[in-house]
């Protein structure tokens, strides 16, 4: 599910909500399944400078799993390209190779609930596009639930089963869009169409998506 | 522009200086010309007799055991209460006041009173240099834990990180230059500490030697033992704490040099 609105209305601290992180609130969070294992995409990457970058990624797995788990490790580095780069410090990489890092991080915990906070927010439109399709192939070997925060209508088409439209004062979501197409076949005409489609939408709800 | 010219001369200029700091010197004591001032060649007399007898490196070690055991007592329990004190509001606000109160005991008020209820012992001289230098510890690494990048404990807490790995991987690497500034400076306290204690209150050890020269008036043995001492710090810093520290900040991006 993509979450969009505007700036300050709630989504990041929807998603801290979630996690576990936020607990300044009224109210509950009831999960499907009791304590999800829960994987989470930061906007800023937050990968441990200290730590190489297999490392990282090896270290949110519980103890248990570490030893047999450096198979499942190398594997998730290397379907995202950073077989070469395991053993450097996360001060060495670009801002692309860090978010490829931390996706590898968040799905090598095999998470139940996948929550991503504008991900791919400030890469060049080449990098973020691999790394949307990257995310793609991913949901499809392993699928999971996904809260993922995005500006970008046109990613949160691209990728999501369903729109959250949320505004705020108070935090709400007003509206929830279903994206009528596969994710398989959701080409560049289909995106621009229904984005132009919702936007023309006469609820006013539908304003802030411009 | 880095060349091998510009290494050679950034090791030669240490030396060259201590050179010319020696050269002064002997310059000033041949003008003095008194008892009080020895000139670097009676100083080294002096130390090459102390070392052929063994007496110099049997005071040295005594002196260097004692400064480790203070070291590594004042480090541990200064280091859990400064990460204590910095990551629980609760206890920095009761006991804050008692630490601002041991910061401000004189060096010299805890040694007596460490002699005067323990005994001239080896546990309470090691004890009142510990005790000195908690304080000191417990001030920086306080600093260190309330510094910490709190981003990263979350994205710990997120992937329901055990507390052991939370410790071990995300705070204690973010203290690692505070540890190091506490050592450095503690390093550099004790030591001007454990002489006096030795000289109150010790049979043995180097501040034990420079007071037996001070009852003697013997100016240069003071001086031989104080040279050899700073000289072994030094060493102590080259050798351990510059390799450690590299070892432990090797993951931090190097600065292009202007």
């Amino acid at each position: 599910m993509a979450l969009v609105g505007p700036s300050g209305c709630g989504k990041t601290t929807t998603l801290n909500i979630a996690a576990g992180l936020d607990r300044a609130f009224d109210g509950t969070v009831t999960y499907a399944e009791p304590n999800p294992v829960i994987g989470y995409v930061f906007q800023n990457p937050r990968l441990l400078p200290w730590r190489t970058v297999r490392q990282n990624v090896t270290l949110v797995l519980p103890k248990a799993r570490r030893n047999g788990g450096g198979g499942l490790v190398d594997e998730w580095l290397s379907a995202m390209g950073l077989s070469d780069v395991a053993d450097q410090f996360p001060t060495r990489l670009s801002v692309g190779m860090a978010r490829r890092v931390a996706l590898a991080r968040a799905f090598v915990v095999q998470p139940d609930l996948l929550l991503m906070d504008e991900p791919f927010v400030s890469l060049d439109e080449p990098t973020a596009q691999r790394l949307r399709a990257l995310l793609a192939a991913m949901l499809e070997r392993r699928p999971a639930t996904v809260l993922f925060v995005t500006h970008n209508l046109r990613e949160a088409i691209q990728l999501a089963d369903r729109i959250l439209v949320m505004a705020p004062g108070p935090t709400r979501v007003v509206a929830e869009v279903p994206v009528p197409v596969a994710r398989g076949m959701r080409d560049d005409a289909m995106v621009e169409a229904f984005r132009a489609e919702l936007l023309a939408r006469p609820d006013p709800v539908f304003r802030v998506l411009a | 522009m880095i060349n091998g010219r510009t290494r050679w001369w950034r090791l030669l200029l240490p030396v060259l200086s201590l050179a010319v700091l020696v050269g002064l010197w002997a310059v000033v004591a041949h003008l003095a010309a008194s008892r009080t001032l020895p000139g670097p060649g009676a100083v080294l007399a002096v130390l090459v007799r102390e070392a052929s007898s063994g007496a110099l490196f049997h005071h040295l070690g005594i002196t260097l055991a004692r400064m480790a055991a203070a070291f590594v007592i004042a480090m541990s329990i200064g280091s859990a209460l400064g990460i204590l004190l910095g990551r629980s509001a609760s206890a920095d606000r009761l006991f804050g006041p008692w630490l601002t109160v041991f910061l401000n005991i004189p060096a010299l008020v805890i040694i007596v009173l460490a002699y005067v209820w323990f005994g001239l012992t080896e546990a309470a001289a090691i004890g009142a240099v510990a005790v000195n230098k908690i304080p000191n510890v417990v001030v920086v690494l306080r600093e260190g834990a309330r510094a910490i990048d709190e981003q990263y404990v979350e994205m710990a807490r997120c992937f329901r990180m055990a507390r052991s790995d939370v410790l071990r991987h995300v705070l204690l690497p973010q203290l690692t230059p505070y540890f190091a500034a506490a050592a450095r400076s503690g390093l550099a306290l004790i030591w001007k500490i454990v002489l006096v204690v030795e000289l109150l209150g010790r049979s043995d050890g180097v501040g034990f030697q420079i007071h037996l020269y001070f009852q003697m008036f013997d100016v240069a043995g003071i001086l031989a033992y104080t040279v050899a001492f700073v000289a072994v710090v030094q060493l102590l810093e080259l050798c351990v704490l510059q390799p450690v520290e590299g070892r432990l900040t090797r993951w931090r991006p190097v600065r292009a040099e202007a």
